[in-house]
């Protein structure tokens, strides 16, 4: 019955996701754009983060790859499909060729190895000017075209994302729900264990790194046709903290966790405007605050309230669940 | 060759600065497993405290070191501790990576509103002459630098091994469980670490202040060294930070001059990444057994 609940509450969310645009600002639509190609990359490093356990600091560099490789193809002359699973593809690649080393080692190497991937993916977007323009960056990526009909109007754009998210959400929930997605859950949750019981360790977290990469490729594509402009500025270690953000404080290793994240992390600049420039001091201490109340994220509070619940209505039969 | 040793004096000097964050760095990992990417930050925050102390206070530069020594240890220290990793530390890394990036973010934010956003002159611990050495011409500014990074290095390390309270601190770092049975009183031992640490980041913020002038964003690029000076010459290892930190400023500057200005910032990244693919416990790092 909960499943059931679930259900419907998911649908009537993307039934009020499908209509909202019509009834709202061209600016609000873009911001509802930026939170779902923020939500792809965030769901992306929640499967890396908050399934198989390791951190990745290089979310925005593989954005910047995705924006990147799009835009120059795009702007080639290149369908922009082809472009899109390029710049997947591309991604998932480097994903594997980065994450493999790294993940020799145990521990936090791979955030070590990352946060250096990420300076120097900068660097080389910053300096190789031929290709990138250097720090002017590329302007005028053009919108894709669907079944003919352009999406220059920010409304036919946001469907694209809509989509766009949709079936990236599904694909997710798919890779979660089929016994290799279990195996990552295992593997976060005792990974002796589950490597005594016959789970790769390092295979599954290096798929898992890799199609998190891809992702964010796929994020970093939509960006750059969403702003209709990227820079090496968009894809620094900020915004790569900017991702593993939203993950934290959405509720790594929920499902819905990044949404909700990203959600926050995108609208709490503009509802925090009118503080002018004392915003980002504000922004990191609500930050700081929310870690002390509530390391797990927002969604961890949602799970400890359920919990008190069920423990005030039936103590005895729950109580093993606080050891969680 | 001239030009070679005066870039490889300048860089040592920088380079043992940067060593000075990345020990701070190393002994917080060692002491309580936190990963402090504020680090950066509490190197840029004491050149402000002397500044502030000089100019609102009107103290002259020795007392207001010493109450930037004091504002360190009470705010860098024994608060950072406190407030933000006593509480997070049971939840894991995760949460600690999170707030202390928070906490980099607000110090940078707060120095931004409250001083300046401009960059500050500092004034110098020593005199700009130069000598020449071998024909080459070095400040004197970068050999004092040096010395007294060296020195207090070389000061904690006997401290570190020489002194009850020294030993005690290596064995809560070794075995926090073991050294708490043998009587060890292992919350001030971790409690002393980030004291340690921040009178460090004091150091390493007056010596190069006057190099590169105080400014609020210092604390992203001596961040990031601090960080891969530790990784690169073992993350569970004093001796190593220094070697690392040094290591990293000599490459930094030689990289500059004969390579390319353009990637200079890239070879300490590629360094690193080289590091962890060949050798992943750092150069003189020990290997860590697994932890689950």
């Amino acid at each position: 019955m909960n499943a059931r609940a679930n259900f419907l509450a998911i649908l009537a969310a993307v039934a009020v996701l499908a209509v909202l645009p019509s009834s709202l600002s061209t600016y609000s639509v873009y911001v509802l754009c930026s939170w779902m190609v923020f939500s792809i990359a965030a769901m992306g490093l929640n499967l890396t983060l908050g399934f198989a356990g390791q951190v990745s600091l290089a979310q925005a560099a593989f954005m910047g790859i995705g924006a990147y490789t799009t835009a120059l193809m795009t702007m080639a002359g290149i369908p922009w499909p082809l472009a899109m699973i390029a710049a997947a593809v591309e991604c998932f690649l480097i994903g594997l060729v980065l994450g493999y080393p790294a993940l020799r080692v145990q521990h936090h190497f791979l955030a070590f190895v990352t946060l250096a991937f990420n300076a120097l993916v900068f660097l080389v977007l910053r300096n190789e000017e031929w290709l990138t323009g250097g720090t002017y960056g590329v302007v005028g990526i053009p919108r894709p075209s669907v079944l003919g009909f352009s999406t220059n109007q920010q409304t036919g754009f946001y469907y694209v994302v809509f989509g766009f998210f949709l079936v990236l959400s599904a694909v997710l929930y798919g890779i979660l729900r089929s016994p290799w997605g279990r195996a990552f859950q295992a593997l976060r949750e005792n990974p002796i264990r589950a490597n005594s019981l016959g789970v790769d360790i390092r295979r599954m977290t290096l798929l898992a790194f890799a199609i998190g990469s891809a992702y964010g490729g796929i994020a970093g594509g939509l960006l750059g046709q969403l702003v209709q402009f990227i820079d090496p500025n968009s894809f620094t270690l900020t915004i790569s903290l900017k991702v593993l953000l939203m993950v934290i404080v959405g509720g790594a290793g929920y499902f819905f966790g990044p949404y909700l994240g990203a959600l926050l992390v995108i609208l709490m600049p503009e509802f925090l405007r009118f503080t002018e420039g004392y915003y980002l001091m504000l922004y990191a201490l609500l930050v700081i605050v929310l870690m002390i109340s509530c390391p797990k994220g927002l969604l961890g509070i949602v799970d400890r309230i359920k919990l008190s619940i069920k423990l005030r209505q039936n103590p005895s039969a729950t109580a093993w669940e606080q050891g969680k | 060759m001239t030009e070679f040793i005066q870039l490889l004096i300048s860089g040592l000097a920088t380079g043992s600065i940067y060593a000075l964050a990345a020990i701070g760095f190393t002994l917080l990992w060692q002491a309580s497993q936190t990963i402090n990417f504020a680090q950066g930050e509490f190197v840029m925050l004491p050149a402000f405290f002397v500044l502030a102390g000089m100019h609102f206070l009107g103290l002259g530069f020795g007392p207001a070191i010493l109450l930037a020594l004091v504002a360190s240890l009470l705010i860098l220290g024994l608060t950072f501790k406190r407030v933000i990793i006593d509480p997070l530390l049971p939840h894991g890394v995760l949460p600690v990576v999170i707030a202390t990036i928070a906490l980099g973010i607000l110090m940078k934010e707060s120095v931004k509103q409250f001083y300046s956003a401009e960059a500050q002159p500092f004034p110098a611990l020593f005199s700009e002459r130069t000598i020449t050495v071998l024909g080459a011409v070095v400040s004197v500014q970068d050999i004092a630098v040096l010395l007294i990074s060296l020195s207090a290095v070389g000061l904690l390390q006997f401290f570190l091994t020489g002194t009850k309270t020294g030993r005690c601190m290596q064995a809560t770092a070794q075995n926090p469980a073991v050294a708490e049975i043998l009587g060890v009183n292992v919350k001030r031992m971790i409690l002393y670490t980030f004291l340690i640490n921040a009178a460090l980041a004091l150091l390493a913020s007056v010596l190069i202040s006057p190099i590169y002038l105080a400014k609020f964003n210092n604390g992203e690029t001596l961040g990031l060294i601090a960080f891969i000076a530790a990784i690169v010459g073992g993350f569970n290892q004093i001796r190593g930070a220094i070697a690392g930190g040094l290591l990293i400023g000599v490459i930094d500057n030689l990289a500059a001059a004969y390579v390319s200005a353009q990637y200079r910032s890239a070879i300490p990244l590629i360094l690193l990444i080289i590091i962890i693919l060949i050798r992943p416990q750092g150069l003189l790092g020990k290997a860590e057994g697994r932890t689950v």
